[in-house]
């Protein structure tokens, strides 16, 4: 049987934008059909904005890369409308257990909060989440919304022509030029686009080499997430042994600096490792092997005039606390609504600079995680293992030293402290985890969630506050969502909105972020808050 | 919020002292290493405060010779 991931799930068709006389114009092309790529073209078609994606290929990740998709991006596709088919998919774990050389040191239970309709994440191969956008991608195109994937359609060429970019594009049937008033990079961590624009891309190099092999076995190994620092089967080194759905294994290896890739890959070098591993006489087939080096950086800027880069184009993390694909998801979440107001014009240009703002501090947080997980793991000077294995030691018999322990920190979502579009905190004893700039977190509402109401919109969110239903402040519309705490049977509402305060009215963005909070409804301070949240003031 | 206490602050500190270097005796260059990274983050927890950490950092490096 085929894998999914090789086949053509966007063949090649043409285009009559091949055979236009003169370079027909799109209002956004998106260069790239990896998790990015695809969101941001659902999130604009299905909101009335025409997307054109081209990628080189037709088919979705080879083999399954990101495996860890956490709560924020479930909730981002929830808005997409596919949210509901990766969870289904995925595999939900809780449990993890740390080894240090031939002993276990502790296990963990991760406990996520309660009140959240989705789980603090799932396992699921990057082939299958693409696979999911893809056929969203198909069902809202189905529905009339301006979306189109051009498969085997490869960028080779942008040239700025100040109010648009044009691109010279090759297909089997040959070359085309294209114009783009908006042009999205999500051409992932090599970006040609990148390279084109002679764009700058700075950081970290990590010296070291995984091997990442995803197998085939039906061995009853529990679900959880297992990490070794320094196991008898790779000295010196660390493993992991993760579950995605199907009964296919992670196995992540860490090789060191000075080897031989090509030696490494080979199948006969391969098992005897894996059998030290996972015991000799447990079966197994190998889905998917490859042999991994990385990188921590990002770009200066990521916009840049009509062109904007999000994913793994902006920005690179080692894959030690799954951030790649779930950053750019936000990266994705955050541009569209932006972007969409300003084709509309109902926002000036100058909003998506903010886009900049926002997504840079979340991609210096994520390096920073992501750089110093990588910097225990894999300890770079002699006193730092002394430090990583002092760690280590002591976790196993004192309870302090486990949260010291770094085999990859959860991705969490960026709050956006210090935006130029959040509105300072007007709202006395309310939670800090609700402060503006920071994602709303869900709660339960009896028989539906909170999320399920916000977003895609500026929203009004009043607890136990009175203001007007719907409410228009230059040209945007905001509609509100009341709410009690009669409605909050769990009182995790109150918990996260309130706190101490007795009532209180939030202004949600449409990528559900906080923008502006206060007591009560004050109306020239929601006017005020609307017009800084769109870049206009 | 406390400051680093840089003044005389043992009570007895011979035996302190001794007590630091007995821990050692007979250990290898490794073990000691070991040891002393294991007594740094227990006495780091014990004090729990990330500026106290950062003032005995940086007194640490001021008292290094020229
Ligand atoms: C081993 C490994 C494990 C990982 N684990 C995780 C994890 O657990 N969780 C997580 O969140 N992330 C993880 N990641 C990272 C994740 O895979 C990436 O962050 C994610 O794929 C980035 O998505 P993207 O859409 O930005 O780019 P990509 O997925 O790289 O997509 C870029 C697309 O652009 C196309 N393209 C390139 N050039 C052109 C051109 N000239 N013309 C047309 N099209 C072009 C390519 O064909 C490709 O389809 C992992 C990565 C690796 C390698």
């Amino acid at each position: 049987m085929n894998k999914i991931f090789e086949i053509p799930l966007y063949p090649y068709t043409r285009s009559p934008d091949q055979d236009a006389q003169t370079p027909a114009r799109r209002k956004v092309v998106i260069v790239g059909a990896g998790p990015v790529g695809l969101a941001a073209a659902i999130d604009l078609a299905r909101q009335g904005v025409e997307a054109i994606v081209l990628d080189d290929n037709d088919k979705v990740s080879f083999g399954s890369r990101a495996i860890c998709f956490a709560k924020r991006t479930l909730e981002i596709t929830d808005r997409l409308g596919c949210g509901q088919e990766m969870v289904d998919k995925g595999v939900i774990w809780n449990l993890g257990k740390v080894f240090f050389g031939d002993r276990k040191v502790y296990e963990f239970n991760l406990l996520p909060e309660e009140g959240h309709q989705r789980p603090a994440f799932i396992n699921l191969q990057q082939y299958y989440f693409e696979e999911y956008l893809v056929k969203r991608a198909r069902e809202v195109e189905a529905e009339g919304a301006p979306i189109e994937l051009r498969g085997q359609n490869k960028v080779l060429q942008v040239t700025d022509r100040g109010d648009h970019t044009e691109l010279l594009i090759d297909t089997p049937e040959g070359q085309y030029t294209l114009e783009a008033d908006w042009l999205i990079a999500c051409d992932g961590a090599g970006s040609p686009i990148r390279s084109m624009m002679g764009l700058d891309f700075v950081g970290r190099v990590f010296e070291d080499n995984f091997l990442i092999a995803d197998v085939v076995m039906d061995a009853d190994f529990p679900t959880e997430r297992w990490f070794w620092f320094d196991p008898p089967f790779n000295k010196g080194q660390s493993a992991l042994l993760h579950k995605q759905p199907d009964g296919v294994w992670r196995i992540d290896l860490q090789l060191g600096w000075d080897i031989d890739k090509e030696e490494e890959k080979k199948p006969e070098n391969i098992v005897p490792r894996l059998k030290a591993m996972l015991g000799e006489d447990v079966q197994f087939d190998l889905e998917w092997v490859s042999i991994y080096t990385f990188q921590c950086r990002r770009m200066e800027k990521f916009r840049h005039g009509r062109v904007i880069f999000a994913g793994d184009s902006a920005h690179q993390v080692s894959p030690f606390g799954a951030r790649g694909a779930n950053s750019g998801l936000q990266d994705s979440d955050n541009l569209v609504w932006k972007l969409k107001m300003v084709i509309d014009g109902t926002a000036p240009d100058t909003l998506l600079d903010s886009y900049d703002t926002e997504r840079i501090h979340g991609a210096d947080e994520n390096i920073l995680n992501s750089s110093r997980s990588t910097d225990f793991i894999t300890p770079k000077s002699e006193t730092s293992r002394i430090f990583r294995d002092a760690v280590l030691d002591l976790s196993e018999k004192y309870e302090f030293a486990r949260p010291l322990v770094n085999s990859g920190r959860l991705s969490m979502p960026c709050a956006y402290d210090g935006s130029p579009l959040n509105t300072p905190d007007a709202l006395p004893d309310g939670p800090a985890r609700t402060r503006p700039g920071a994602p709303c977190p869900d709660a339960p509402l009896g028989n539906r969630f909170l999320l399920d109401d916000l977003g895609d919109r500026f929203t009004l969110l009043t607890l136990d506050a009175e203001a007007p239903d719907t409410f228009e402040e230059s040209g945007i519309a905001v509609t509100r969502r009341a709410l009690s705490v009669a409605d909050d049977p769990t009182g995790a509402l109150t918990a996260r909105y309130l706190g101490g305060a007795p009532a209180a009215v939030y202004l949600i963005r449409p990528d559900q972020h906080v923008a502006a909070r206060w007591p009560a409804f004050d109306e020239t301070a929601v006017r005020a808050a609307i017009r800084r949240a769109t870049g206009q003031e | 919020m406390a400051d680093l206490i840089l003044k005389p602050n043992l009570d007895r500190a011979d035996d302190v002292y001794a007590d630091l270097l007995a821990a050692h005796e007979g250990l290898s260059k490794a073990e000691s290493d070991a040891l002393n990274a294991r007594l740094i983050l227990i006495l780091a927890n014990h004090i729990g405060e990330r500026t106290v950490l950062q003032q005995a950092l940086d007194a640490a490096r001021a008292a290094a010779p020229e």
